[in-house]
Order: structure tokens, then sequence, then C-alpha cells
């Protein structure tokens, strides 16, 4: 029998970028709010701190801030009729574990979405005609409008502090920004970062080209910040410890540094952690949830009753807990019944490794987001019907990074070992610089994730199973950029170069890293025939929990998701305290 | 004395140093607290942990041939890279503590869906030297760390491409994990066991745990001119 602790208002899973942010917002209505976290306490300082934060081996090859597959992982396939095998060892994608979560160990590159993105469906009818949409494309609107949420993007850039240039001040485009962004209220809080030789190449020929280079906007402070919590970031010192690490710098834009902080202060907010959510509970009408049954650090099983449950996991984690909980009916893509689950989106990405003998990059000064960058070959900036494909990508050449244990890239025809390799190296390192696309991914029918019926955890629960692959329209688009690339690449007369991208014989291959940026299964819209969500995040069939993060997103954005997971948060609290604490029940009807 | 003298003399002296198995133990070698005054020990006097000592004459053989001693810089064995080995299959990555671990199997998978064996990594190792040894004797009559260096290059060439096929292991997943572990040895912090005095960030010019570099970044261009630091403070 589960022991019970004290009833809470608000019980919270997971606590990195969007609990944190819940929390500040709940706690503000004179709530009691309880996060349970599954993985340990961490903060800048011990954990994150100099030195040992700069170890190579440690975390950014064995992982010591990701979640263990041992823990926790998901079966992976690339088609319905296709066994799912476990994600034994990370590779493609990388969540985080612990307080924090993968906003401790993020880049830090920060994007808002282009506003037709978030109703991509209705901008492809409306413009193209939905007859270019192919058949097994399930692409969906957001059910929430850029304008609805720019106020919480400019929050959110400010509680993150962001470092970058605005290139659409309230519709007039600015020098130096993305002529090709949304409109903004308001500038970046922050400067650019400091540019680099890599940056500038890549800017200079970009212009050269007719094209637009502006600075990656970035989580990493390009000076000392205050945020709205009374949070303080320190400028970046550059450190080349970036993804995959805590920022021993307090530098980067963390759940740490900017919200906890100022979070834990507060006496109605609490958090446990090393407390593993199984399932949400539900009343007996199943309408409404009661709390979560949960393993506490000692191994053992507690019922924490709340009124509002907030579930703030990774994506996958969310869906995972939602088909465990029952929440909502799951996906069935034969019949195309069902909504948990479906949609499941990752990244189309690709790039070009640029090989300069004369150069001297010093690949290990560098932050996680102090790229270069260019947006038009945009979402909106490509006639879809001409091309071929929906979809659209940014370029960006950054240098993160010289780790050389995972960034030794070498010329074609290199030996992977022995004397050559060796002298190779020595001839490559420090002068490689790449520029990448990063694109988006469409949802497809047979694109979704679900319980496995194999594999199970440690609890004895079924492992969640996606089942993925990539597809034409997708390839199409990342070929596009490939051209584009080539061409730009060419133009900066490099020694030698080379390109990697996805090409039609392309599987999904869950080996090397590609993104952490896997998006769906509890999807956001307008219908609850067709979504998980309402657009305030709230589950259409119990209304009393609300789903943050990435899950939500109908298909992939072109960019990196965290600036919409922040502002969707934002809005999400916004409609709970002014609307949903008044009268508890479905903020939309269906 | 000319260069190619020098790596000639040098790398004998490594090898002869090296085959004599040491007969006296001399501890577990690094300690993971150790100070920067501690110096990292000489791989001739380390006693593997996991490793039994023909098993060890094999990971230094193939050690020397995946980054040999020849020309600029140093090579695995003057980096201490299999004493990185062994700890490694002593630790958390040589028993797969991180990985899910759980059957069914699926030897036969797609390499698309990554780590499908049921074997840990050291396991891997114990059942791929063997293997590896047998097939030398077998099919060559000597010993692995006998065969000269385009002979060892030939058997190690074979088992990247997996063209031998062992009963027990897979020979491509064997030399892919001692690949991964002798570069990592190489360039991971010598607190790690490996990358002796730093000698690897120095060849190729990594400045290591130095990770402050604000009045830098903008200056391009310019080779950073700073040796290396490791995480306990040692200064190359």
């Amino acid at each position: 029998m589960a022991k019970t602790q004290p009833h809470v208002d608000v019980v919270m899973i997971g606590l990195g970028w969007t609990n944190s942010i819940m929390g500040m917002e709940l706690t503000e209505e004179g709530l009691n709010v309880l996060a349970l976290e599954r993985g340990p306490d961490q903060d800048t300082v011990p954990e994150f701190a100099y030195p040992k934060m700069a170890d190579e081996l440690t975390y950014g090859v064995r992982y010591q801030l990701m979640q263990r597959p041992a823990k926790s992982t998901v079966t992976v396939r690339h088609g319905v009729r296709d066994s799912a095998l476990p994600y034994r060892s990370l590779g493609s994608f990388l969540p985080g574990n612990g307080v924090g979560g993968a906003g401790t160990h993020w880049n830090g590159h920060t994007w808002r979405p282009q506003p037709q993105e978030l109703r991509l469906k209705s901008y492809v009818e409306e413009t193209f005609g939905a007859d270019i949409i192919p058949d097994d494309m399930t692409i969906q609107d957001f059910g929430v409008s850029y304008d609805e949420l720019e106020p919480h993007f400019d929050f959110f850039e400010k509680v993150a502090g962001i470092a970058g240039k605005a290139g659409n001040l309230n519709g007039e485009i600015q020098a130096g920004g993305n002529p090709f962004e949304g409109w903004r209220s308001d500038e970046y809080p922050m400067p650019p970062m400091a540019r680099t030789l890599n940056d500038s190449m890549f800017r200079d020929v970009a212009k050269a080209q007719g094209l637009h280079p502006f600075p990656l906007p970035a989580a990493n402070a390009s000076e000392a910040y205050t945020n709205p919590y009374g949070m303080q970031l320190a400028p970046c010192n550059y450190c080349g410890f970036c993804e995959r690490y805590g920022c021993l710098n307090g530098s980067k834009s963390s759940p740490q540094t900017c919200v906890l902080g100022a979070l834990k202060r507060r006496e109605n907010f609490s958090y446990r952690a090393n407390c593993e959510v199984m399932k949400v509970e539900l009343a007996e009408d199943g309408k409404t949830a009661t709390g979560v049954t949960y393993i506490d650090e000692n191994g053992d099983e507690v019922f924490q009753p709340a009124d509002l449950v907030i579930m703030g996991a990774y994506s996958l984690h969310n869906v995972h807990l939602l088909l465990l909980s029952g929440i909502g009916e799951p996906y069935n893509p034969i019949s195309g019944d069902g909504v948990v689950g479906k949609n499941y989106a990752y990244q189309m990405n690709g790039g070009a490794t640029l090989y300069f003998q004369d150069k001297a990059f010093n690949p290990f000064i560098g932050a996680g987001a102090n790229g270069e960058t260019l947006n038009d070959f945009g979402v909106e900036q490509i006639d879809f019907a001409r091309e071929g494909f929906i979809g659209g990508s940014y370029f960006n050449a950054a240098m993160t990074n010289g780790q050389p244990i995972r960034n030794m890239p070498l010329p074609g025809g290199a030996p992977q070992w022995g004397a050559e390799w060796k002298e190779a190296v020595q001839q490559t390192y420090g002068h490689t610089m790449t520029i990448g696309s990063h694109g988006s991914n469409m949802a497809y029918r047979d694109c979704y994730l679900d319980l496995d019926p194999t594999y199970t955890d440690d609890h004895g629960r079924p492992l969640m199973r996606m089942t993925f692959d990539w597809k034409d329209n997708d390839v199409r688009m990342t070929q596009f950029m490939k051209q584009k690339i080539d061409t730009l690449s060419r133009a900066l007369a490099p020694d030698d170069y080379k390109l990697s991208f996805k090409d039609f014989d392309s599987h999904y291959d869950v080996r090397p890293y590609q993104t952490t940026h896997n998006v769906g299964g509890a999807i956001m819209g307008s219908d609850p025939s067709t979504s998980v969500l309402n657009r305030y995040l709230q589950s259409w069939d119990v209304h009393n929990v609300f789903v943050m993060g990435a899950s939500a997103f109908p298909q992939n954005l072109q960019y990196n998701p965290t600036g919409l997971v922040g502002a969707l948060t934002y809005w999400a609290a916004k409609a709970i305290r002014e609307q949903y604490l008044k009268n508890p029940g479905p903020l939309v009807q269906a | 004395m000319s260069a190619k003298l020098e790596n000639a003399s040098r790398r004998d002296f490594i090898k002869g140093s090296l085959m004599m198995i040491p007969a006296v133990t001399v501890g577990s070698g690094v300690s993971l607290t150790a100070a920067a005054d501690e110096p990292p020990p000489n791989l001739a006097d380390y006693t593997p942990t996991f490793f039994d000592a023909e098993e060890w004459q094999f990971v230094m053989a193939a050690c020397d041939r995946l980054i040999p001693s020849d020309g600029a810089g140093p090579g695995a064995l003057e980096t201490n890279v299999p004493i990185f080995i062994d700890k490694q299959m002593e630790g958390k990555f040589g028993h797969a503590a991180d990985w899910y671990m759980k059957g069914p199997f699926t030897e036969d998978a797609s390499p698309l869906f990554g780590y499908q064996s049921s074997l840990t990594p050291r396991e891997v190792y114990r059942k791929g030297i063997a293997a590896t040894r047998r097939h030398c004797q077998d099919a060559l009559g000597e010993d692995f760390r006998g065969l000269d260096a385009a002979g060892q290059d030939r058997v190690l060439t074979q088992l990247e491409q997996g063209a031998l096929e062992f009963d027990e292991v897979s020979a491509s997943q064997f030399f892919a994990f001692l690949l991964q572990n002798t570069k990592e040895g190489y360039f991971a912090d010598p607190i790690h066991g490996g990358n002796k005095h730093m000698a690897a960030w120095k060849f190729i010019g990594f400045p290591g745990a130095r990770a402050a570099y604000r009045e830098w970044v903008d200056q391009h261009d310019r080779a950073y001119p700073l040796g290396p630091v490791s995480l306990t403070g040692e200064r190359g």
C-alpha cells in the first residue's frame, strides 16, 4: 500500500525549464506547489563547478548529465510492420537527467518560430493549395497564433537573457538582424556574442551572395545581466564546454541560472529530487486527476494528492506518462483514430565541414550559441509548390567547442587509425569550420509513439515505442539546402570540404548524435479528435492536467524548440492563472 | 640525430621495455584524485586490473598500431592509452552500467539501431582478444604480438571490416570499441589514465581544461599561444 503525502494544490512532474517557469507563475497565485524530479538535484555549485566540468570523457562522451537508458529509454523501429529494438546506449538524442533537465546541458540556441509555422496547415492550404500536402502527411495548426504568443516570447527571452539582434521591431526591419523573423515588441535583452573567425567568414560570403546573415540568438550571456526574477548571469568566457555540460561560469541560461534560485526562496514552493512519477492517478469517472504516484528516493511508492497536475518532463516522458496513465485515447496509425502518441517528429539536419590549411580557428574558444546564421531559406521564404516540398531551414556557422575526442573532422579519404590518421589529425585540428542546415520535419501518419509490447523498465512498465523514419518530402527539403550550402562552401574556397545530408535511401540511424529535439506525441490543437491538448496545453480529457513542452508541437519547426517551449509555458500559465483557477474545468469546450 | 632515427629509437625503446611483464605489482595506477605533482605511472610498471598478462600484451600491441609512435606526435603507448582502457573496463563503461541491457536481444539487427548485443564492453574485449589471438595462431601460426607491423595491421583491418567471423563476438564491434577507447585514452584528460602529461593535447594544440578565453575570442586567425592544463592543475 502506497504511503500518502499531505495534499498540495499543484504537483509538477519534472523540474526543467517548463516547470521552473510554471513554479514561479503558480506560486505567485499563492498556491502550494510541489515539483517531483526523477533525477538528482544539481546546481551551478557544486555540481557544475570548475574544473571538474571541463572533462570531455565524463560529460561529453559518457553522458554523465544525461538520462541513463538503463533507467529509462525507448524502443525504435522504422515502420509499423517492424519489431522495435531498444535504444540501449545514447546516440541520436540525449534527454537530460536531474534538476534543470535538458536546460542544463543545451547549447542555448533560442528562436521564435516564424508566424506561419504555428498555422502551417492553414498556411500551406491557403498559399499553395491542399493538394500539395502528401497523403500520408498529417501536419496541423498549433491552435495558437504568433501574435498571441509574442508577449510570452518577449518575456521568456528576458528571463533567459538572450543575446541577439532584432531584425523586425514592430514591423520595422532592422539592419543586422533576421529580416525574416516575426515582429518583435522589443530588442533582445543583450547584444550578440563576440564574433569568431568562422562567423565572420560565413557572414562575409553570405552577404556577398545577397543573403542576410545575422548572429544566432544565444542563451549565453554576452555581458553581465540581471533578469526580471533578479537572477544574474555572468559574461560568457567562451570556455568551449557548453553542450552536454552544466555551465561552469554561470553564463548559460538554464533553470538553475535564470529561475530556480528565485523559486527556491518561495515558501509555497518545494521540490523532491530522485522521485520518479509512475503515473497520474484519475478519479473514478476518469475526468479529473487526483494526484500522482511516484517512487521516492528510498524506493518506496508514494501517492501525492493534488488539485492540479502539470506535466513538464522531457517531451518523450510526457507522452509515456500519458499512455501509462490512460489519459486520452492512444493513437492508432492504421485507423487514424486516437491522439496520444500521434505526430512524433524530429529534425532534418545536414551540413558541410570545410578545411582551411592556412586558417587558425582556435575551435576550443567557443560558446554553445555563438554562431552566424541566415534564414533566407526559411519556411516562409520557400515556394513549396515550385520546390516540391513543405519545410524550411536555417543555416548556422557555429564554433561551439574543440574537444578532441568528438570533434576531429578529417578531410575525405583520411584513414581512421594508424600513422596517417595521426598525421591527418595534426594537420586538420583547428583548421576546420562547419556550416549546418537545421531544418523542419513534418508529421506523418506512421511516425508516432505508443507502448512497446515486449520491453519493460525496472518497474515493469512497458517502454515507449518510437516508430519513425525519414520521408521523401523532408529529404527533398534537405537536398535543396545541400545545393545552397554547397554554393556557400565553394565560395569560401576551402582546401577541402565535405557535405553530409540525408538522401532518399537514408533511414533513421540512432547512432550518431543528431539533435535532442524530439517533438509531438501530445500535440496541441483546436479539435479533440486530432489533438491531445487544447490551445492552452490543457488535456481535452482530464481538465486538471496540463502538459508542457515540445511534445505539444504538431510537427517540428525549422528551429530549435526552446524559445517556443518557453513562450507556450507562459501562455499556459496565464490561462491557468486568469481563467482556470477561477473556474476549474475545460478552458475550451470540445 | 635525424627525426626519423629519433622516432625509430624511441619506438624500439618503448616496445622493448613494454614487452617485459613486470614481476612486481605497483598498485592500481592513477588515482582519480592525483595531485599535479604525482606523476603518472610508467606503462611498463603498470599491472592491469582487468586484463590478464596475455590480454595485456595484445592490447598494448594493438594500441601501438592504432596510434603508432612513428612520425610526429606521441603514440598510444607513450601516452598510457592501455592504462586508460584497463581502467575503463573496470568502470561504468566496461560494465555497460548506464545502458539498457535487458533482453530479448537481436544480435543480427541492422547497425542503424545501435548496440544490440547482450555482451558488456568488457566481455566483448575478453572474447574479442581471445578470438583474434586464436585466429592469428590458427591462420598465421603466430601470436598477434609476434606479427610484424604490417601483419598486425592486416589483422586489425580484417577486424574493422568484419572480414573475420568469430562465434561468440562480433569482430567489427570488438574493433570499434578498441579504436574508440584508444582515441578516448589518447585525448581524454590525464585524470582518466591516458594522455600522459597531456602529450596528445600538446601535439594538436588543444589547451585542455583552461576553459577561459574571453580575451582571445575576437583575436581572429592567431594561433592560441598557451599550452594545456589538466583537471588536476598540471601545466604543459
